[in-house]
Order: structure tokens, then sequence, then C-alpha cells
């Protein structure tokens, strides 16, 4: 009887703990001016970031006698990353030195107060010239200050099979100029192979921020309407006609079954069936995907695929009805940025530019596929020679689009991803989904903060 | 006087009860957040995390997944098999219950985080049950994708029988073999011993053991995280689920810990049926 009453309790604990945040542990060491903590994420046992800041570690120990660098790569999908690293943000004891920071987070952990303003430090930084100014502006903030210093950026193309598409009798190199010219190329491999998969994008919530950088914004940012934010009233937008085309477009690509399945699309897994099986075993034409994506297939990479350099070729994914600017790119990219909270900031920053050498990051750049934000980087020849696809992929830098880093911005995007999940798995029309998708925002942002297009 | 020896054990129930109780309570009246603006200063606003909550259309869903999650898998599926495997067991050869026994409470003794993952390769598209049943000739079903909450109540099931196993065989074990043997002279078969004179006997631990899966199950996340994390299109979103994705996704850790709040609540309900069932005196 008493152990039974003493149960609910118990159990109810077990619930809260998790949710209370008691998952920060870890690292509790007292914290010294000489000793620096990093934290960073490691994708997989080849990690070119993991690399990296070993080799730094090296070089900083070695450069600073008595200084101690205590690396804590997280090992973890980007979601579960960023999670660790605003729970260990949350209290001095925790809280990192150096720390690996995706763009989209960079805002709004700004206002959270956990990121050192490096404007005084970078004044001093001669090697900051040489860093390029549209790379510059991902570090900034709403005040103006530079939080954060780039790593590398990233864009999205469509990367397609050549030998698909010239046994479907498609000629290469392939640039559709419209929506319509890609579903043409999708009709036309289909009927050459019934079984192939000529046009995949991805969809639903599983695949996450994949869903909307390399899938459902290319479309979007490609309409008329153009974009989830109204930069000029500030507001986010609702009622897009945009908005219900680009769903229209994802659900006649999985209807006609030109895509993956809907089921194979809803796991989380899907980027590496796609890019470790259907393209390099010809079962899929083209899809679109960052401008890393060699990085899985060279030497050394997660699916390596000597003959890939000959057999993919690269398109810039075209805006609706081909007008103005003719295509449409997505960016995002990490950077470096050093905690509010540091107890020797200036060692901090010290840390962060050895990281950002000329040397370590040309080193980091070729081997994550990453695009150069460094001139001096862009122009050596082991970048230009290490990945056959480097200018085509540079060329969109001039047409792409950076996500609206707010924020709710996560809760939106999510918002988003269900639309494209309602409508691929027939749950919704594009409209209703549309209109689910604009509900769901009135909610987040506030009937004050949308703008009927 | 009294009390003095019962001091250690206030203080722990003090800081590891009371204290996160009363954090999360105190934390779902407010914004807090993982980042942005509300990360720093966190307000008190009151009623507002239960009322966008009570409005979210996803709550009532993922309140009715959670009850059938709660209902089907454990006080249907793992009680009732877990009484059966014990009756059963008190009678089939030794041999043969140690090796039931051991089977079934393999997937009790593996970690969660295993299991989930075992259950997933089992109704994976590619998976083993679809394997067994291609052999038989019936097409392939997508479990995860079609009928995820049927997969996951599946895998609860076959996760947790082990426990009500074990907690029955105790409890039929003290259960006096003169009194069910007078039953059967007295002409009782197997099914009326059961109902009339086995059950009355064993049900403060029916009640027990009740009250334990279902908090249990109610509380379960890894398992659903990892087969479906919660979809596809919500279909499998339970509370858990909700207020994890609420909390950690999305960074609002106020809004999150106001779900953990409705599921002590619910939990609390639970309980207070099952110690009334405890308390009820049988009608003699």
């Amino acid at each position: 009887m008493r152990g039974a009453s003493r149960t609910l309790p118990a159990a109810a604990v077990a619930v809260l703990l998790v949710l209370s945040g008691c998952a920060g542990g870890g690292g509790e060491e007292e914290a010294t001016d000489n000793t620096l903590r990093i934290i960073y994420q490691k994708a997989g046992d080849a990690s070119p970031l993991d690399t990296l800041m070993q080799s730094t570690k090296e070089q900083f120990e070695a450069a600073n006698e008595g200084v101690t660098v205590e690396l804590e790569p997280v090992e973890g999908t980007d979601e579960d990353y960023n999670t660790r690293l605003a729970l260990s943000q949350r209290s001095p004891d925790t809280a990192p030195d150096v720390f690996y920071e995706d763009t989209f987070r960079l805002r709004s952990d700004v206002e959270a107060g956990y990121l050192l303003n490096l404007d005084e430090h970078l004044a001093g930084w001669e090697e900051w010239d040489a860093f390029n100014e549209a790379a510059k502006e991902a570090g900034k903030a709403d005040d103006g200050g530079t939080y954060a210093v780039p790593l590398g950026t990233d864009t999205r193309v469509i990367w397609y099979n050549k030998q698909v598409l010239q046994d479907a009798g498609v000629d290469v190199p392939w640039q559709p100029e419209t929506w319509d010219d890609l579903l043409e190329m999708a009709r036309t491999v289909k009927e050459a192979q019934p079984d192939s998969r000529p046009f995949s994008m991805y969809a639903g919530t599983g695949t996450g921020e994949g869903t909307v950088m390399q899938s459902f914004y290319e479309l979007l940012y490609g309409t008329e309407s153009g974009g989830l934010y109204d930069d000029e009233s500030s507001k986010w937008i609702v009622g897009s006609q945009g908005f219900v085309d680009s769903l229209a477009f994802l659900k006649t690509l999985y209807d006609e079954e030109f895509a993956v399945t809907p089921a194979e699309a809803l796991d989380p897994n899907v980027w590496q069936v796609v890019l470790g099986t259907m393209l390099p075993e010809n079962q899929m034409a083209a899809t679109v995907e960052g401008s890393y994506a060699p990085s899985f297939w060279q030497e050394g990479g997660m699916f390596e695929w000597p003959e890939y350099a000959d057999v993919m070729g690269v398109a810039p994914f075209p805006t609706q009805n081909g007008q103005e600017p003719g295509a449409t790119s997505m960016s995002g990219g990490w950077t470096l940025a050093v905690g509010a909270g540091a107890e020797n900031p200036d060692l901090a920053f010290e840390f962060l530019t050895t990281a950002m050498s000329q040397e370590n990051l040309l080193q980091y750049t070729v081997d994550n596929s990453q695009i150069a934000v460094r001139t001096d980087i862009a122009e050596a020849p082991e970048y230009l020679e290490a990945n056959p696809f480097v200018a085509d992929v540079s060329a969109v830098l001039d047409v792409t689009n950076y996500r609206p880093a707010t924020s709710n911005y996560a809760e939106i995007s999510t918002a988003v991803q269900e639309a494209t999940e309602a409508v691929i798995t027939g749950g919704a029309t594009p409209e209703e989904a549309a209109a689910t998708y604009d509900e769901a925002l009135k909610a987040i942002v506030g009937e004050e903060n949308v703008v009927e297009e | 006087m009294k009390l003095i020896p019962l001091a250690p054990a206030i203080i722990l129930i003090g800081i590891f009860l009371a204290g996160p109780i009363t954090w999360s309570f105190y934390g779902s009246f407010t914004n807090a957040a993982l980042t942005g603006p509300n990360a720093k200063n966190p307000e008190w606003i009151g009623l507002e995390n239960y009322t966008t909550l009570f409005a979210d259309p996803l709550f009532p869903q993922s309140l009715l997944l959670t009850v059938v999650f709660v209902l089907v898998s454990a006080v249907i599926g793992q009680n009732f098999l877990g009484l059966g495997l014990a009756l059963l067991m008190q009678r089939a050869h030794k041999a043969v219950a140690a090796v039931v026994g051991v089977c079934v409470v393999a997937a009790w003794v593996l970690p969660e985080i295993v299991a989930a993952f075992v259950a997933y390769a089992f109704f994976f598209r590619d998976g083993t049950l679809n394997q067994l049943t291609g052999f038989a000739g019936l097409p392939a079903v997508d479990w995860l994708f079609e009928h995820p909450m049927l997969a996951i109540i599946l895998a609860n099931i076959w996760r947790g029988t082990a426990f009500s196993m074990m907690v029955y065989q105790a409890a039929l074990n003290d259960v006096p073999k003169e009194i069910t043997e007078a039953a059967e002279i007295d002409g009782a078969g197997g099914a009326k011993t059961l109902v009339f004179v086995t059950v009355p006997m064993i049900r403060r631990s029916i009640a027990t053991n009740l009250m334990l899966i279902t908090l249990q199950t109610l509380a379960v996340f890894t398992l659903i995280y990892v087969m479906t994390a919660g979809g596809p299109t919500n279909r499998s979103t339970t509370l858990p689920i909700m207020a994890y994705e609420e909390a950690f996704r999305y960074s609002d850790i106020g809004y999150g810990t106001a779900i953990a709040v409705v599921m002590l609540i619910i939990g609390a309900a639970f309980s207070l049926a099952y110690i009334r069932l405890l308390r009820e005196r049988k009608p003699s």
C-alpha cells in the first residue's frame, strides 16, 4: 500500500527531470583562466570539423604554454547539437568559451545573451580583411555588431546523373529554365525507365531543415510571391499564391511518382539513400542538394564514388516561369563564436583566429566541400582543384537567399514542413495545407506581425 | 520526536520530489526559452501557456493518443498478457517456463534505446516483420507509416509485459495452494477459480501493477521517438513527444513544461483511481 502510493511522485519526477533540463551535465570541471572549453558538432567518424579542432588544439597548446584546450565534440544531428549547445549555455559553469554556431541560430542566441561582441577583437585582427563582405554579414546581429566568424557557406543546386538523362534521350548539359522544364524532363525519363525516380525533392518533417532548404524554399523563393518574410514591412507573409503553387509542384512530383515514395520521404535518413544509393546506381535522374554533396562522394567520404565527377552534372534551380533572376538558391553556413561568459575572452578569440588561419581553413574548406569565405582561399589552387563543381555551386551565390533568422524561426520552419507532409501524403490539398500554415503562422508570430499578400 | 528517524527521507523527498515539481509548476507559468530574448529574461505570463495549449489543435489529438496508448498497451496489453503468462508458467514444465521467461524478460532487460531500435528494425518497411509475412505470401505493409500507433503499441507490449508477468508470478506464489484446491474440490472450474478465488486474492498486486505500468507507459519517450518521432503528420505524437518538441525543438521551455504538468495531472488521476481500487472492500 505504502509502496504503491509513493509511485506517483517517483514516476512524475522521472518525467519532470527529463523536461527540466537536467540533461545538461558533463564538463562540470572548474574553468580557469588558462583552460578553454570548445564545443562543436562531430558528425560521423570522418568529420572535417573534428580534424580542424584537433589540429588547432595542438597548434594552440604548442604556441601558448600552460594553456589547456578541452575539446567537447557532440555527436548527433544539427537539431541535437543546437539543443545541447543551448542547454550548456544556460549555466555559467557549463558555458563553452568557443563554439560552433549555426548562422540561423545566431541572432536569437545573441538576443539570449550567449555570444560575445567581437567588434573590438576583430578590429585588431589583420586577417579579417581576407573574409569576403557577404560572408561577414552572416556573423552580424540585429544591433549591427559582429558576433561570429564564418567557417564557410553553402548553396543548393540541382545535381543530375548525366547517364540516366542521356539514356532517356535528354540532352546534357541540361539546364531547365522553368518548373515545367523540370516536369518535362521527369516525364521523359519516367517513360524511358518506369522504375526510376526522375526528379526527387525532400518533403515532410522527417528530413527537417533539409525539406525546406533543399526543396520547398527553392520553389517558394522562385515564385512571384517570393519568400516567407517581407523585409520591407518586417512581417511574415500569409495568403501567398507562391506558397500554394510550391506545394502543388511537390504534390505533382509525388503523385506522378517522380520522387521517392511518401513513406521513404518521411524517413529522416532518406538523404543517405538518395546520395549513397539512388544517384550512384543510376536509379535517380536528379535531386536538389547542397553544394557540399561531393564531400560524401570524394575519397574518404561517406559514400565514396570515384566516377562522380564524370557522371554528375550541376544546374541552378529555375524560377517558376523563368522570371528574373532566372534561378534561385538557399544558403546557410556555420560559424565559430566566443561565449559571452568566457573567463579569458582574449585567449578564446586567439583560439578562434588560430582555427581560422588561411592554412587551417583551407584544409577544412576542401575536406568539407564548403564554399570559401576567405578570398585567399577562394583563389587557392588546392581549393579550385579539389572539387570539380566549385565554380558551378559558387556561381549561384548571386541569386541565393538566406532564411529569416528570428527566434521563432524553428517553429515556423516546422509548420512549413508539416504543410509539405500533408500534401505528399494526401492529407490535404495545397490550398488547405497553405491555409493551415497561415493559421499556424498567425498563432506563432501574432496576427499583428503578418501581412496578407 | 518520532519524526527524527524520518528526517533524511523527508529531506530527500524535498530535494528530489517536491523541488522539481514546484519548479515545473513555476516554469509552466513563464515564457522561459532556450534561445532568444526570453532565455535571458523569462517573464511570468500567468496561464497563457495553458490557454495556448488548450487552443492548440494538436493537444486534444495528443491527449487522445496518449490515453489510447496507455489503455491499450499497458492496462490491456501488458497487464492481461502478463497475467496470462504468469498463470501458464505456473502449470508449464520447468524447462518450458524457463525458456519462455528468458525470452520475455530479455525485452525488458534491454536498455530502452536498444529495444526501440530493435522494434524499428522489426516494423521497418524492409524489416523483419515484412520479410516474415513475405514468406507467407502476404503483401508488405509499411507499418511505421500506415499504422504508426499500432506498431508502437505492440512494441510497448513486447517491451513491458515481462514486468507484469514477474509481479503476477510473485503474487500467484503467495496464493495458498489449499484454497485453490478447495475451490476445485467444491466443483469450480479453472476459469471460475481464477475469477472468484485467485483474482480477488491478488487484487492488491493487480492494482499496484496497474499503477506502475500506467505511469511507466505514460512517460514512454525513447521508444516512440526512435520508431516514428511522432509522425507521420503527428499521428503518433503523444504528450511526452509533444512536450519534447515544444521545449527543445522550438526552444519553448515554458510551454513544454506546461504539457509536462498536464501529464502529471493525468498520472495523478490514474493513480487516485488505482488507490481507490486498493482500498475498496471486496463484497463478501
